[in-house]
């Protein structure tokens, strides 16, 4: 049977397929649609969940891979970070059960704050690395991946990016492998699971035999394969750039690497041997490179091609233009290129009804200094707000402002968090905010909802993923109290005033304060209210209500003669009815179109 | 045998993933292999989306180069405008009229482009330009939510694929209850296209 699936879906195909039986992770964009599409096809034959975090969920599958159970996990490039501080064990010991870890790097920066390269994890790990190119390779790399990890008696990564994530092809499926081992009890073998130093020791001796062992195998594996044509110039490249390397190059000769750690070294010099240039072409680090160089073969890669962004193909083109392996051609003269230049931007906004409107509105109005964090909330930084100042990683927003409270800076700042966010990493910072003695305003941005990635359950939320749907949902404000903040005010985000009235009362607290703004996001509630509407009799275009930064208020074709400035509108079809536009207008011109109906500000 | 390429370009929340969906899936009914690749992500968030869909005996790349797009769908007009170094002097261009000025032009941060340069530039960019407005349509046959669909169903008339193939790809990817609005607005699209006179 054929399928068009994206990556992610091919992914969660491959679990089944494979015989997995127990997937975890943090949503993060390219990588969430794997356990979403698990949790919507798979729950009967696989147990999958969101875990608080990356490490969490990478304990977690290595516990039941211990206990004889296939597992996976799923991850973007960034919460390899968070989640390596586990693999890392995790290679060492192996498992009873095939484990495998997926991560979805993000070449293009389409929504993460770094261009990290998680390749380097499969060579700081030790290990065995697969990259798919298409949502075909994608599915069967899992089932090899599982394959290899119970063979070598190791974790296995397996390296996506966001163009094989999020790109779709047609894939044949096939049908769900069972496990053969059955285990039915935790097996207590202290030398190879405990990691102490005496078992480790022999442990990282096992690690480096493995690897050798394992590229031993690789070179006679189909894993790799030569593409033969001619022979001038020879290109060794890997995952979904080899599909841009068959549209640019398509008389190279291409060595195509579908296992990248550890890689095949007769393979690539007996390859080398018979071409007549060498190109290595891949994304980002020269992590291919570098290797291939130190086996003393002569090499052109990051000289032509540049580590930054992705390499799509007419990027791809032009480096190769440039450095004479291509010819060149005569391209069509962009007599636009000032018209495309100049037209609006169109950058991604809160949505019509979003929650956390109001408090960016009101913290551009208060010019307090915002340490932010990593979500939705994040759109605060862009004007109109322009109102997160820092962003770095997953919960960094309250340890950064505990830094700026040490500075004794002559201004209280704050941070906002969302409430996903705060239970991934936003608990340990805030702990040592209070045992320590910081002082500052912790914004908990909770919108019942991981928004941003795709509206998952966080533990704040009262459903889950998971086969029955159903999970334990621990409240914010008791649990903040616990950690021992003495300052704690939960408000109604869609309700201006109380929104800026909570900030003022914790700003004035010396000490750490908790502002809870809690209003559901707009996907999670789908409850949109009637669209308001702008009376131009009453709109005296002093274009208040734009400062919301809402793309349903737009303006209109009507001016103010008095200060020849256009009077707002609202566009019917966006407009989500928070009246959030309508709270702030001076002059009352916003009003609903059916008065009477429930608020969200009430 | 050539690649059929084809771009769609949106502003988030139009569904512009659901319609190059229904473009994938129609391919690979008529037997052809296909690749498609979007930008999902924060960049919904309100933000321009482009799908890139290719049909074709073996496809490779996901995404066409620029000068290779067969066919532009644009649901805004600057969206459209945005796209034109990926035309070629033998690409058509299906645009919905109806605008979304980005929050950047009500904050006085730039200017949306008038009609006539929006016109000329796509003229320029390429062989056939048409458009409806294919949002206050959808408002009136039931929901501005069809109004992805209803631009397949202008899009169709330019390829030569049985109506019962597209009709067949959407029901897969439209929520049961939709299916009938979906249909409907599909083949309003395509007749409002079919009447239009003159194309450009």
């Amino acid at each position: 049977m054929k399928e068009i699936l994206s990556g992610n879906e091919a992914f969660a195909r491959g679990a089944y397929e494979a015989g997995i039986q127990v997937v975890t992770g943090y949503p993060g964009t390219p990588s969430s649609e794997i356990i979403k599409t698990i949790g919507e096809l798979y729950t009967k034959d696989i147990y999958t969940e969101w875990s608080t975090n990356e490490k969490v969920a990478m304990d977690a599958a290595a516990g039941a891979a211990y206990s004889g159970r296939r597992s996976m996990v799923t991850t973007k490039q960034v919460g390899m970070n968070v989640l390596s501080d586990s693999l890392l064990y995790a290679v060492y010991t192996g498992a009873e059960a095939g484990l495998v870890v997926v991560t979805a790097d993000d070449p293009g920066l389409f929504s993460s704050q770094n261009e990290q390269d998680n390749r380097w994890y499969a060579r700081l790990a030790k290990i065995p690395t697969l990259e798919p190119q298409d949502s075909q390779e994608a599915k069967d790399f899992v089932v090899k991946g599982i394959e290899i990890s119970e063979k070598f008696d190791t974790p296995v990564l397996i390296r996506s990016v966001m163009r094989v994530s999020h790109s779709k092809t047609i894939v044949k499926l096939s049908e769900r492998s069972e496990i053969s081992k059955k285990v039915d009890k935790f097996p207590r073998n202290i030398p190879k699971y405990n990691c102490t130093a005496m078992y480790a020791k022999k442990m990282h001796a096992k690690v480096e035999k493995r690897i050798l062992d394992i590229q031993e195998w690789l070179e006679t594996s189909n894993l790799n394969k030569i593409e033969w044509r001619d022979t001038k110039i020879g290109i060794i490249t890997s995952g979904v750039v080899h599909t841009y390397v068959r549209d640019v190059f398509p008389n190279a000769s291409i060595l195509k690497l579908g296992m990248i750690n550890p890689i095949p070294k007769k393979l690539i010099k007996d390859f080398a041997l018979k071409v007549d240039k060498l190109i290595i072409i891949e994304e980002l680090d020269p992590v291919l490179e570098e290797q291939i160089k130190a086996l003393g073969i002569a090499v052109h890669g990051k000289d032509i091609f540049s580590p930054c962004y992705e390499l799509l193909p007419d990027r791809m083109k032009e480096f190769a233009t440039k450095a004479g392996l291509l010819k060149t051609e005569k391209s069509p003269e962009n007599k636009y290129g000032e018209l495309l230049k100049n037209l609006p931007v169109r950058s991604p906004v809160f949505c019509p009804g979003c929650p956390h409107r109001s408090s960016f509105y009101v913290m551009n109005k208060l010019k307090v200094p915002v340490a932010g964090d990593i979500g939705c909330y994040n759109l605060g930084s862009m004007p109109p707000f322009n109102a997160q100042h820092t962003m770095g990683s997953m919960g960094a927003s309250i340890g950064v402002l505990h830094g700026i409270s040490l500075a004794k800076i002559s201004e209280n700042a704050v941070c906002t968090i969302g409430d996903s966010t705060f239970f991934h990493s936003g608990i340990p910072p805030l702990i040592n905010m209070v045992h320590n003695g910081g002082r500052g305003v912790v914004v908990i941005m909770d919108n019942s909802s991981t928004a941003m990635t795709g509206h998952q359950d966080n533990p704040g939320i009262g459903w889950s993923v998971t086969r029955d749907r159903k999970a334990k949902k621990i409240e914010i404000e008791p649990l903040v109290r616990a950690m021992g903040v003495e300052k704690v005010v939960t408000v109604n985000a869609f309700n201006v005033k109380e929104v800026k009235e909570g900030f003022e009362e914790c700003l004035k607290f010396n000490g750490v304060a908790v502002l809870i703004t809690k209003g559901e996001c707009i996907f999670v509630s789908r409850n949109p209210k009637p669209a308001f509407t702008v009376n131009t009799e009453k709109c005296i275009a002093c274009h208040e209500c734009f400062k919301v930064g809402c793309p349903a208020v737009v303006m209109d074709i009507v001016k103010n003669e008095k200060n020849g400035k256009f009077k707002a509108k609202i566009d019917p079809t966006l407009c989500n009815g928070c009246s959030v536009c309508s709270q702030v207008c001076p002059t009352g011109a916003i009003e609903a179109t059916r008065p009477g109906k429930e608020s969200l500000a009430e | 045998m050539k690649n059929i390429n084809f771009l769609v370009a949106g502003v988030g929340g139009q569904g512009t993933i659901l319609a190059s969906d229904i473009m994938a899936e129609t391919g690979m009914l008529i037997g052809y292999d296909v690749k498609k690749t979007d930008v999902l992500g924060l960049a919904i968030r309100g933000g321009s989306v482009i799908s890139h869909i290719r049909w074709g005996e073996k496809v490779d790349a996901p995404m066409s180069m620029r000068g290779k797009v067969d066919y532009l769908l644009a649901f805004e007009p600057i969206e459209a405008l945005r796209q034109i170094t990926f035309l070629n002097k033998e690409s058509t261009v299906v645009f919905n009229e109806y605008k979304i000025p980005p929050v950047t032009v009500s904050n006085g941060l730039s200017i949306y482009p008038s009609d006539d340069v929006i016109e000329k530039t796509l003229k320029d960019s390429a062989k056939k330009i048409c458009s409806i407005n294919a949002t206050n349509k959808a408002v009136e046959a039931g929901s501005v939510k069809a109004m992805n669909v209803m631009m397949l169903g202008a899009l169709s008339l330019f390829l030569d694929i049985n109506t019962e193939i597209w009709e067949k790809a959407i029901k897969k990817f439209v929520p049961e209850r939709f299916k009938e609005l979906n249909l409907k607005v599909f083949h309003v699209g395509r007749e409002i296209m079919e009447k239009k006179e003159n194309f450009v």
